[in-house]
């Protein structure tokens, strides 16, 4: 493996008195997909845009490429893609006039913008509705354009920010076939994302920010069985349920969550616990289970246990 | 691909995306012909509204025509508002992420301020002609030469691109489509506290003292020297309307001294 593509080294950055960013580091390999995941306001797209040129960061340095996103930014932005929340085209122009106009913008000669606009609007499926104005696009019609407008230059690096935020399933399946599309052709991609299906789909990697800083990284598996295994039991009788909660608390040593007057559940811990044990201890307390079952966590429990497990840094 | 390197190279670049933008908007007038029919319908009904509504009842001080007099007031009326127009498309591109994508690009940084406001020149012609034409229709003309004539309609379009910087700091100050688009409505009661439409003798003296240092003005009585219509200025006259052609000028350059730095710096800022 060669250097990573994307590096970030103790990036800070304030607006006034909010800290977005307070030492975030990232590194994401040359051909992967970097997930970035974290809840509203964490600094996911303060990064972004940081690493897209578009902001200086306060202190902390990032090299896309090898390039210094500050003293570099040129170059770098010769080696970048991004696109945003919202489509960043002119609505009033053509699908095909955007393209070409942004393929003249990137200095590609006037028959290479023809031509590259041609390619991309063939290969993602936008070919029908090249002459129509953007205006008339649907959501996930103009979010493909916006992304295949980054494609005009085949960068080395692609921001995708939310990229499907807003979007149908359906369309959010297109985009995300498209993004497939690109790492497979060896683009190395950032995704930041409030979808945890999104990254456990897309990214290679994860890594979760919280208040400005990366708080766990990993693929999703191992982000996964950071948690360790969810445990549900669901009871015959509820009157049962206050001997299953000390049952399983003793087992698991934290404290079931109840999710239905006859259902608990419970983390527990990555040490493993065999089911039939479990069986066993609750018979042993007189529990009757109508359903015991041991399940992978989900990515969106993995993400609220480590985003709520600080207290929120003033 | 060439290098931004260079100056010279830059310099290139910024003219050759620069014309980019400007193919874009128009580009973007070939999508929306009902705005060039309103654009252009745009003057000929104020040509007709002012000449002979208003034109009906008000007096012109020396006893000319009114549409005589009306039309310098017109013409200024056209050129001040290109910096909404300016502002407003700076606006919305800065709103709907256009702006980052043009900063996350490798093209020459200046050629979307430059290219806005060389856009905003190559559009107001067209209105300008359609102006100069409606006017010859309702009996309008220049009376002294070919030469003052030309210097009149340079000064116009002088003006106009001094102004469009204004609508590039505007938009990227206000950032927001919706603001910019509630800002319009301001550019009205400018127009009007001036001598476009009527002397500026008969208002009381705090605004007859704005009216009179309003640019609008200045124009509008520069315009009516050099085409020789009526309404020059008699009797105690403040500098402004004394000098127009001067005043005009030098509003021109101060506001390119003050705009242009702040465009361009409001454009470059990173860091948000």
């Amino acid at each position: 493996m060669t250097d990573p593509m994307v590096v970030a080294e103790g990036l800070h950055k304030s607006f006034g008195n909010t800290h977005a960013l307070r030492g975030l580091d990232l590194s994401v390999p040359r051909g992967t997909v970097c997930g970035v995941l974290g809840p509203n306001g964490a600094g996911k797209t303060t990064a972004v845009r940081i690493l897209a040129t578009l902001s200086d960061p306060d202190a902390g340095h990032a090299r896309i490429a090898g390039y210094d996103v500050v003293r570099e930014a040129g170059k770098v932005r010769a080696r970048i893609g991004l696109a945003g929340q919202y489509a960043a085209v002119d609505e009033k122009l053509t699908g095909r006039g955007n393209l070409r106009m942004f393929g003249r913008l990137s200095h590609l000669s006037r028959r290479d913008a023809h031509r590259r606009a041609d390619e991309l609007l063939e290969r993602f499926g936008l070919m029908d509705a090249a002459d129509r104005p953007v205006v008339g696009y649907s959501g996930g019609m103009r979010r493909r354009l916006d992304l295949i407008t980054c494609l005009i230059l085949r960068p080395d690096v692609l921001f995708l920010d939310e990229p499907t935020t807003g979007l149908d399933p359906r369309s959010r399946g297109e985009i995300w076939d498209s993004i497939r599309e690109l790492v497979a052709d060896g683009t190395t991609v950032l995704l930041t994302t409030q979808y945890l299906d999104e990254a456990d789909h897309l990214a290679d990697a994860i890594a979760v920010i919280d208040h400005g800083q990366v708080i766990a990284t990993g693929t999703p598996d191992e982000l996964k069985a950071t948690i360790g295994d969810r445990l549900d039991v669901t009871l015959e009788d509820p009157a049962a349920l206050p001997t299953a909660m000390t049952v399983l608390n003793t087992l698991a040593g934290t404290e079931p969550t109840t999710t239905d007057a006859d259902r608990l559940s419970v983390t527990l811990p990555a040490t493993g616990l065999r089911l039939a044990d479990i069986v066993r201890e609750l018979d042993h307390a007189g529990v009757a289970a109508a359903d015991v079952s041991l399940r992978r966590p989900t990515l969106d429990e993995v993400f609220l246990r480590l985003t709520n497990r600080e207290e929120p840094v003033q | 691909m060439t290098a931004l390197t260079s100056p010279l190279g830059r310099l290139r670049w910024t003219f050759t995306d620069g014309l980019t933008l400007v193919g874009r908007e128009l580009g973007r007038l070939r999508q929306e012909p009902g705005q060039i029919v309103a654009a252009l319908v745009f003057p000929v009904i104020m040509v007709v509204l002012f000449g002979y509504v208003f034109g009906s009842a008000i007096q012109v001080p020396d006893g000319g025509d009114y549409r005589e007099y009306l039309m310098p007031g017109l013409f200024a009326m056209v050129t001040f508002s290109a910096w909404l127009g300016v502002m407003t498309r700076m606006a919305t591109d800065a709103s709907r992420g256009v702006m980052d994508r043009f900063r996350s690009m490798p093209m020459a940084r200046l050629a979307v301020p430059f290219g806005q406001t060389g856009a905003d020149l190559l559009t107001g012609l067209p209105m300008l002609a359609i102006m100069v034409g409606a006017g010859l229709l309702v009996g309008w003309q220049p009376h002294r030469g070919l030469i003052p004539t030309a210097q009149a309609f340079l000064l116009m379009i002088v003006l106009r691109y001094a102004l469009s910087w204004v609508g590039v700091y505007v938009g990227l100050a206000v950032k927001n489509d919706q603001v910019a688009d509630a800002m319009v409505p301001l550019g009205l009661p400018f127009t009007m506290l001036s001598n476009a439409f009527v002397p500026t003798d008969g208002m009381p003296g705090w605004l007859r003292f704005l009216a009179d240092w309003n640019p609008v003005s200045a124009l509008t009585a520069a315009s009516r020297e050099l085409f020789g219509n009526p309404g020059a200025p008699s009797g105690n006259v403040a500098w402004p309307l004394a000098h127009p052609v001067t005043t005009v000028l030098l509003w021109s350059a101060a506001l390119l001294v003050i705009f242009v730095p702040l465009s361009l710096r409001a454009y470059m800022r990173r860091g948000r």
